[in-house]
């Protein structure tokens, strides 16, 4: 058998024997995962080498880097700038998270009921998601404007508010707000579509051997549903919290980081220290204020949810 | 009678109870639309009503937005942009799937955690070396920056996405291929791929919509008007000095939507599922 195989083979054409080859799992495996190996190698791990690098350099544009050791972090540390920025990142990503989370909770059991018009309702709650975020955050810069705000506008005439109504983007508290608002609509779509998706898979029976020994909605909700949706609202949760952690877009386009650096988030402060003023070393040290998040959390996930998973 | 009205009242409150969560959702759409589409006259009236067009529609600020802007160069940007990244992605991101759900190789386990590993490194992490690698690359403000840096978020979330989608395929459908004869490659092109094309439908939405929703390497790696997409365009572009021209803004923002939007409205069972299926799987 073993003989008569090896004579196959010497006899085979190139284009068999390469057919026999890609059969094999030990080939065609690590065949098919080289493109993605490549690029993530490439462009995602040497990057963050990179990062590393600069972090413990005084790089700045167009100019020769050398080891400074600590010392861009410690600057940082005496900066008023980048310690605004890092109690902004945790309150935005705190009053942010929490919103949506219970927002979202409140929604999906909304749209788990028998509703009219289901499909365009949940088209609708999931729009704000799809739309360019810097093009719809454009749409909230022109609803909080100074002087047009639509948002006071309608405050005013419903009584809620005092005319001229509060300087949205303008004053230290509103201007948080206002972000925090313009994340949380963005978001809300995620949240309430997985919890609506982990409230479906919640089996039917329990409710009503829940209700047969005389639950009532509250109860029922207490006891089965909110154990039963944990997994899924740490996963969520996990997940949103290193996408707001690391928000971008919103804070740029409303505030810029402003009014006096009291809407800065890491992302935004890391690209006007690197990129506008050039100090390329001391922003990939902000950056990097975004890796402890994203080791935790991937940490947690790895650890908790995934063990479960399998 | 009691008892056929009681379904009815709490089916009224729980659609009243909607109607926040959809005013929230929907109004900025509706109020970007709308002020794309009020006269100059109307929109800088203080004393006008806001949520209201009261003074005639007038397309001059979309007029103005394509004709006098580059808006239609950043568009072909953006269109070029997406489609070549999404190509590749959802190429790149097939196979890769194919293998870590399916295959038994050296290390196929760590790969595959290093795959959802890059999926939640955000971008705002990397920009600033990447930008160093784009510039080595020779790509620095070129939009060929963005279809070779879009491919390191899409390709991770296509490949978990489709992980998913060939779990699903029983095993034994593309054994009995192959006993038939088939090689793997030939079982994968003629039977795993054509269960999965939801999957496939659902990662090339995702992707589509990812990387024409991009901005912050769209904002740090282009920055000349021939070469950046809609988004920036928009948002930079449009607002010079202290005097902002709301109509073409916000018809930017409008356009800019518009092939997402149709997308969106063709696939939406696609979106819910891919938007889950990073979750719940």
């Amino acid at each position: 058998m073993a003989v008569g195989n090896i004579a196959v083979t010497v006899r085979l054409p190139l284009r068999v024997r390469v057919r026999e080859l890609l059969d094999r799992e030990q080939v065609l495996g690590p065949l098919f995962v080289t493109p993605a190996l490549f690029l993530l190698v490439l462009l995602v791990a040497y990057p963050f080498c990179m990062a590393l690098y600069f972090a413990v350099s005084n790089a700045f544009i167009g100019r020769p880097s050398h080891f400074v050791g600590l010392r861009n972090f410690v600057n940082l540390w005496q900066s008023d700038a980048f310690r605004q920025t890092f109690q902004n990142a945790f309150v935005f990503t705190g009053s942010a998270v929490a919103l949506k989370l219970v927002l979202g909770i409140s929604l999906a059991v909304l749209l788990n009921q028998q509703l009219w018009f289901k499909r365009a309702i949940r088209g609708a709650v999931l729009l704000p998601w799809v739309i360019p975020t810097a093009l719809s955050t454009l749409g909230w810069w022109w609803m909080f404007n100074s002087l047009y705000s639509v948002v006071n506008w309608t405050g005013i005439h419903l009584g809620v508010m005092d005319p001229p109504g509060p300087n949205w983007l303008g004053q230290k508290y509103y201007a948080m707000t206002a972000v925090v608002v313009v994340n949380v609509w963005r978001g809300l779509p995620f949240f309430a579509i997985t919890i609506l998706a982990g409230l479906v898979s919640i089996p039917r029976e329990l409710y009503e051997a829940a209700e047969a020994d005389g639950a009532g909605p509250v109860a029922r909700f207490w006891h089965v549903t909110l154990p039963l949706l944990s997994p899924v609202l740490a996963i969520v949760v996990l997940f949103s919290t290193i996408f707001t952690f690391s928000d971008f877009n919103i804070v740029y386009v409303l505030t810029h980081g402003g009014p006096i650096n009291s809407t800065h988030l890491f992302a935004t402060l890391a690209r006007q220290v690197g990129l506008e003023s050039g100090q390329i070393g001391q922003g990939a040290a902000i950056s990097l204020y975004l890796f402890p998040v994203l080791v935790f959390v991937v940490w947690v996930h790895l650890r908790f949810v995934r063990r479960q998973a399998y | 009678m009691a008892v056929r009205r009681r379904p009815l009242l709490t089916k009224i409150a729980l659609h009243l109870g909607l109607v926040p969560f959809l005013v929230f959702a929907l109004f900025p759409f509706y109020h970007m639309t709308l002020t794309s589409l009020k006269t100059d006259r109307e929109l800088y009236d203080r004393h006008s009503v806001p949520l209201l067009i009261r003074q005639g529609v007038t397309f001059e600020h979309y007029a103005k937005l394509l004709w006098e802007t580059a808006f239609l160069t950043w568009t072909k940007n953006s269109v070029l942009i997406t489609v070549l990244a999404t190509t590749i992605s959802v190429l790149i991101g097939t196979v890769a799937a194919y293998a870590l759900a399916r295959l038994k190789f050296f290390g196929v386990e760590t790969f595959g955690t290093g795959i959802f590993i890059t999926y939640l490194v955000p971008t705002s992490l990397l920009f600033l070396p990447l930008a160093q690698v784009v510039h080595w690359l020779g790509l620095a403000d070129s939009k060929w920056a963005l279809v070779v840096t879009y491919p390191t978020f899409l390709v991770p979330f296509c490949t978990w996405l489709l992980m998913g989608y060939f779990r699903t395929v029983p095993k034994e459908v593309e054994e009995c291929a192959m006993v038939d004869g088939a090689t793997r490659i030939q079982a994968l092109l003629r039977i795993v791929l054509p269960i999965a094309v939801p999957g496939l439908v659902c990662a090339i939405l995702f992707a589509f919509t990812l990387s024409w929703n991009e901005f912050i390497y769209a904002l740090t790696f282009t920055s000349s008007s021939e070469e950046i997409t809609a988004s920036v365009g928009v948002t930079s572009e449009l607002i010079r000095g202290d005097i902002y021209f709301w109509g073409s803004l916000m018809a930017g923002a409008v356009l800019g939507s518009v092939p997402i939007v149709v997308l969106y409205v063709f696939f939406l069972d696609y979106y819910v599922s891919g938007l889950t299926a990073g979750a719940v799987k």
